[in-house]
């Protein structure tokens, strides 16, 4: 009786075995969907315009650093579509696609330069198809300006594994061959750069040692390739534009503690500091007589970053009493992160990288600060390239 | 375009898979229930009380009925508890702590890939911060980061590990034992000697992928009849190497991991015994070094790495237990000293490399004490005093220290089939610093009250339910980190609800000789969570409390033992984890999207089987698909993965020495995946071991 009941067990028990191994294989088999390129997303945002002066714009999108991704936009006037995520489908076998952290984006003849930071490189794509054409490699580059058929990249470390040599380089590439011609040392962690008659003014920050920034312009003579001067400014500068009356609108981040962010203007006929805004501008556009800029400041009663936006007028260089944005649209911006304007209609692009780990947003103002429209973006939208009629 | 339709059919289907797999685990136990023989209840011989003599006689009679079942600490905890040990720990293909605990249901195991990678736990998605590690007792602090790498900690000298959510249910225990969201308790091996024998050698040696070379030795010794003494040494040296595979599904590609070497040495001195009036006591010394590579996120054009780390780590601890009647007294002390050292060559500042070195100490005194006030009831006070501090040489570091008062007043009642314990717990922090402003002193009191109750006249089925509120205090990092602008930060709460049921059932002359479930279904929320919130510059963030969570899921257990024929045995478990983990901060950009990295469906199936010398264990992950950013969106969509291992095993004896053969192969089916997103892990990959046992 026993035997038969443990015999009966174990047929069931058999049995049982045999449906969870059916079970088992076929759950291990198919739980995997088939690999896919991200696809570039579409979205209709305004009318098409086919004959607006400003064709469209790049947007670069940063992606936060470690995570690789960095991403392609691009808004189409012409259509009135915004391309979300273009580089990957127009680009499938690259691998790992654009990268990690792309810090800067431009257009210079026929081709396309997006630096990307943490990826070590500087990916040159045809600016008409979004096609990439080949990388540059380029260690820790950070901007990247053209001039005479040449682009020059400003880049943290010349030299790699050297413990003595903090320096960083300014390197020329040639636009037909996109290879590197020269490079040559500037201060320590260069960031943005900007040509004025034939010199090149580059912006150091010495950002590695925060209790000994550097504080200096360097100036490139781009004839002899030298440095021939550097100029005394203020600690941690980041950003460099020039006006069109010869003068150059530097940035200091000063120290996130007591020494607040600043604007220095730098007359280059002198290559003297001739003025000082005691405003704090963590990015900046000048078009026109008109410098368009954000800020932040860190304030240690409420713990908060507070933002400000502020206009200047770079002929008398004095601080404009206007906003580009005056719809209150900025109550929505939690951290603007890149700005352009469109120099024929002045519209201004305003960008919003949100928490920095989910997408930002695109603002477009027209001239009298209104909200016309507005687009999710990749991670962290930061830098435009204008494609211009 | 909001959601990847095309990724959600596949899934279902593998869930429905799995629910019926799950299924079927249950079904075979319910249909064998019919015949199983009733427990006789003492209900019917007494409606008045019961005098201790009947009760025990009663007692007696069940453990007769129920012979074949053990009822471990796993059905009579209050709060869920996972063991592994013993046996079950040797037979996993684990070379660390960190390896064993994804066998654990709710957990998902952070890991960077590799022998060199980091390795966190992260219990019911609260996050790795609310997760206590405890070795032989005592916690492994981390006032720095709050998280302990787990892959640190080799399973060599490791005899049990234990994961309570909630906290460990037993009354008597140290303050910080109910100060943690969930708690995982590391057991050293236990001096255990042959009769007639006062000394026991265990000799391992392992080899294989990653260049592995990992030799190690315990010595136990009897010093007298009530001392004795164990030493552990272990070397680990690998090259870390691996091959993985990178594809987009165009693009397919495979490279070699090239910065994952590590090269650590432990060395353990303890010393325990019992003392004439039979009170215990223990005194252990723990050193680790190591010098490793540490492997980055592998993007676009970057495959190798130059950043080091090297850490010494050693801690003194002891412990003391008395019972003098109705009252017992469990005392510990600890002393830890922390050093890392990391190396950055690609960041070159005026005075060379960023280097930067930090230095932790940690003085702790526990004192517990429980009156027995009758047989139902137990009161106990717990109270702990804990000092950290911590040096570095960042620029304008605050060196900040840490004074922590723990006390708890618990009490249980236990009845013979009901069980209830309810405990407050005081903390006071307070931190001074040298520079800057510090976070000054916060004050929390917070309850926990858990059940157990045995609701039919079989012991077999228990339910148990709890509620925990616990909270994390910010970290020296979150606080003091010199790139983070100082904010007031307050402590990260968490609320945990849990309901869940235990059954085991033994069976006798059948093929099935035990089967156990146990299943919760729970409710937590985080608030107040500790983030990092950017400025307009990368280089600065600040720390805010800011996120929201809310997770509701279910664990469930299931395990089986079969004896198929004469020496033939079979184990088989089932784990299975639902988590629904939102981001429940209606402000947030993000809100009701699944947090990262937190996949809806994840389970393991283990199997094994002996045969007289040989053993087989087969083990079986699977993690389903998750994103890898806040925004449930197709560009941070995270595959799903599962990975087959298996390991073979031989025992045998020579003259009385045991001698066991190990071979494994993880990753049997060279699946291609990353945990985290950009830290790829490893192809297929071997490890053979020789263990010598006398």
């Amino acid at each position: 009786m026993m035997t038969k009941l443990v015999n009966k067990m174990k047929a069931n028990n058999s049995r049982y075995t045999c449906l969870l191994l059916i079970l088992l294989t076929s759950f291990l088999g198919a739980c995997r969907k088939d690999l896919q390129v991200i696809p570039e997303e579409q979205e209709g945002v305004i009318p098409a315009d086919p004959s607006r002066r400003l064709q469209g714009f790049y947007l670069v999108n940063e992606g936060n650093m470690g995570m690789n991704k960095a991403s392609l936009d691009y808004m189409d006037f012409s259509t009135g579509v915004y391309r979300r995520n273009t580089y990957n489908q127009m680009n499938p076998a690259q691998i790992n696609g654009l990268g990690d952290v792309a810090n800067d984006v431009g257009i210079y003849g026929s081709k396309l330069y997006i630096v990307v930071n943490i990826s070590n490189k500087v990916e040159v794509l045809d600016a008409k198809s979004g096609k990439r054409i080949q990388q540059i490699n380029v260690t820790n580059p950070r901007y990247i300006t053209f001039k005479d058929g040449k682009a020059y990249v400003s880049a943290y470390l010349g030299k790699v594994g050297v413990p003595n040599a903090p320096n960083g380089v300014v390197i020329q590439i040639d636009t037909a061959s996109l290879k590197e011609e020269k490079r040559i040392e500037v201060g320590r962690q260069p960031e943005e750069m900007a040509i004025v008659a034939g010199k090149l003014y580059v912006a150091n920050s010495g950002g590695y040692t925060p209790l000994n920034y550097d504080t200096r312009v360097s100036v490139i003579d781009l004839n002899t390739f030298t440095v021939v001067r550097n100029i005394e400014v203020a600690i941690n500068l980041h950003r460099v534009k020039a006006d069109k009356y010869g003068d150059l609108y530097v940035t200091s981040r000063g120290n996130y503690l007591d020494i607040h962010s600043k604007i220095f203007v730098i007359d280059t006929q002198t290559d003297l500091v001739k003025t000082r805004f005691d405003i704090g501008a963590s990015n900046m556009v000048i078009d026109d007589d008109v410098a368009y800029l954000y800020g932040s400041e860190w304030s240690s009663n409420t713990g908060k970053f507070s933002l400000s936006y502020g206009m200047l007028d770079v002929k008398d260089e004095k601080i404009l009493n206007k906003k580009f944005i005056t719809d209150g649209t900025e109550a929505n911006i939690m951290i603007p992160y890149g700005i352009a304007v469109d120099k024929y209609t002045k519209e201004v692009f305003v960008t919003d990288a949100r928490d920095y780990v989910s997408p930002g947003v695109l603002y477009c103002f027209d001239p009298a600060g209104k909200k016309k429209w507005s687009v999710v973006t990749g991670d962290i939208p930061a830098h435009f390239a204008m494609v211009y009629k | 375009m909001r959601r990847n339709k095309f990724a959600h059919q596949g899934i279902s289907a593998c869930f429905f898979t799995f629910l019926a797999l799950t299924g079927v685990g249950g079904a075979v136990p319910l249909n064998l229930q019919a015949q199983t023989h009733p427990v006789k209840t003492a209900k019917q011989d007494s409606l008045e009380k019961l005098n201790a003599l009947k009760l025990e006689k009663v007692n007696a009679l069940k453990e007769v009925q129920i012979k074949t079942i053990k009822l471990s600490r796993r059905q009579t905890s209050s709060t869920p508890l996972q063991i592994l040990s013993g046996a079950e720990l040797e037979k996993l293909n684990s070379l660390s702590v960190a390896d064993a605990v994804r066998y654990f249901s709710g957990v998902q195991l952070k890991d960077y890939g590799g022998i060199g990678g980091l390795k966190t736990i992260n219990v019911r998605s609260m996050g790795s911060n609310h997760t206590a590690v405890f070795y032989d007792g005592v916690q492994l602090g981390n006032a720095q980061n709050g998280q302990v790498d787990l892959g640190k900690f080799s399973l060599d000298n490791i005899e049990e590990i234990e994961l309570y959510n909630g906290q460990k249910s037993s009354v008597l225990q140290s303050a910080k034992g109910f100060a943690s969201a969930s708690s995982l308790y590391l057991k050293a091996r236990q001096p255990n000697f042959e009769p007639g024998r006062s000394n026991r050698i265990k000799a391992a040696f392992r080899t294989g992928s990653f260049g592995l070379l990992n030799p190690s030795i315990l010595w136990q010794s009897k010093l007298s009849e009530r001392t004795y003494s164990t030493v552990s040494a272990e070397l680990k040296k690998a090259n870390g190497r691996y091959k993985y595979r990178i594809t987009n599904g165009v693009y397919d590609t495979t490279a070699v991991r090239t910065d994952g070497d590590v090269e650590t040495m432990r060395l353990e001195l303890g010393l325990n015994g019992f003392l004439a009036d039979s009170s215990k006591w223990s005194v252990k010394l723990y050193g680790y070094k190591d010098d490793q590579g540490l492997p980055g996120a592998i993007v676009a054009n970057v495959f190798r790495f130059s950043q080091r780390m090297w850490n010494r780590n050693f801690f003194a601890q002891s412990a003391y237990e008395k019972n003098i009647g109705k009252y017992s007294l469990v005392a510990s002390a600890k002393y830890s000293n922390d050093y890392m050292r990391y190396l950055n060559p690609d960041i070159v500042t005026t005075s060379g490399f960023l280097n930067n070195t930090y230095h932790q100490q940690e003085f702790y005194f526990s004192l517990a004490n429980k009156l027995k006030i009758n047989k139902y009831w137990d009161v106990v006070w717990s109270a702990d005093y804990q000092l950290n501090d911590m040096n570095a040489n960042l620029d304008r570091f605050a060196y900040p220290t840490r004074n922590t008062l723990l006390n708890v007043l618990a009490t249980r009642l236990h009845f013979d089939r009901f069980d209830i314990q309810a405990n407050l717990l005081s903390t006071v922090v307070s931190d001074k610093v040298k520079s800057g402003p510090s976070a000054g002193t916060k004050n929390e009191l917070t309850p926990t009250v858990m059940v157990s109750w045995q609701p039919f006249d079989q012991k077999e089925f228990r339910i148990r339910s709890f509620y925990k509120s616990i909270f994390r205090m910010p970290t020296f990092n979150d606080l003091y980190y010199t790139f983070y602008q100082f904010t007031v930060l307050r402590p990260e709460y968490t609320k945990q609800y849990d309901l869940g049921f235990t059954y085991i059932k033994g069976y006798e002359n059948r093929a099935l000789t035990q089967f156990s479930i146990q299943a919760d279904a729970y409710f937590n929320q985080v608030k107040d969570k500790i983030v990092a919130v950017p400025g307009t510059s990368q280089a600065m963030w600040s720390m805010r409390n800011l996120g929201k969570v809310e997770i509701k899921g279910i664990d469930v257990n299931i395990q089986s033992a079969w004896e198929l024929a004469q020496a033939f045995n079979l184990s088989l478990g089932l784990s299975y984890t639902y988590q629904q983990a939102i981001d429940a901060d209606p402000k947030s950009t993000t809100y009701k999207n699944q947090i990262p990295y937190i996949p809806l469906h994840n389970g393991t199936f283990l199997a094994g089987a002996s045969y007289k010398k040989f053993a087989l264990n087969y083990s079986y992950m699977y993690t389903g698909e998750r994103y890898d950013q806040s925004a449930n969106i197709p560009k941070n969509y995270v595959q799903p993965f599962y990975t087959h291992d298996l390991a073979m095993h031989y025992n045998t004896q020579i003259q009385k020495r045991k001698i066991r053969l190990t071979a494994e192969v993880n990753n049997l089916l060279n699946q291609a995946y990353a945990v985290i997103t950009n830290y790829p892990m490893p192809g297929r990959s071997y490890r053979f071991s020789l263990t010598y046992d006398y």
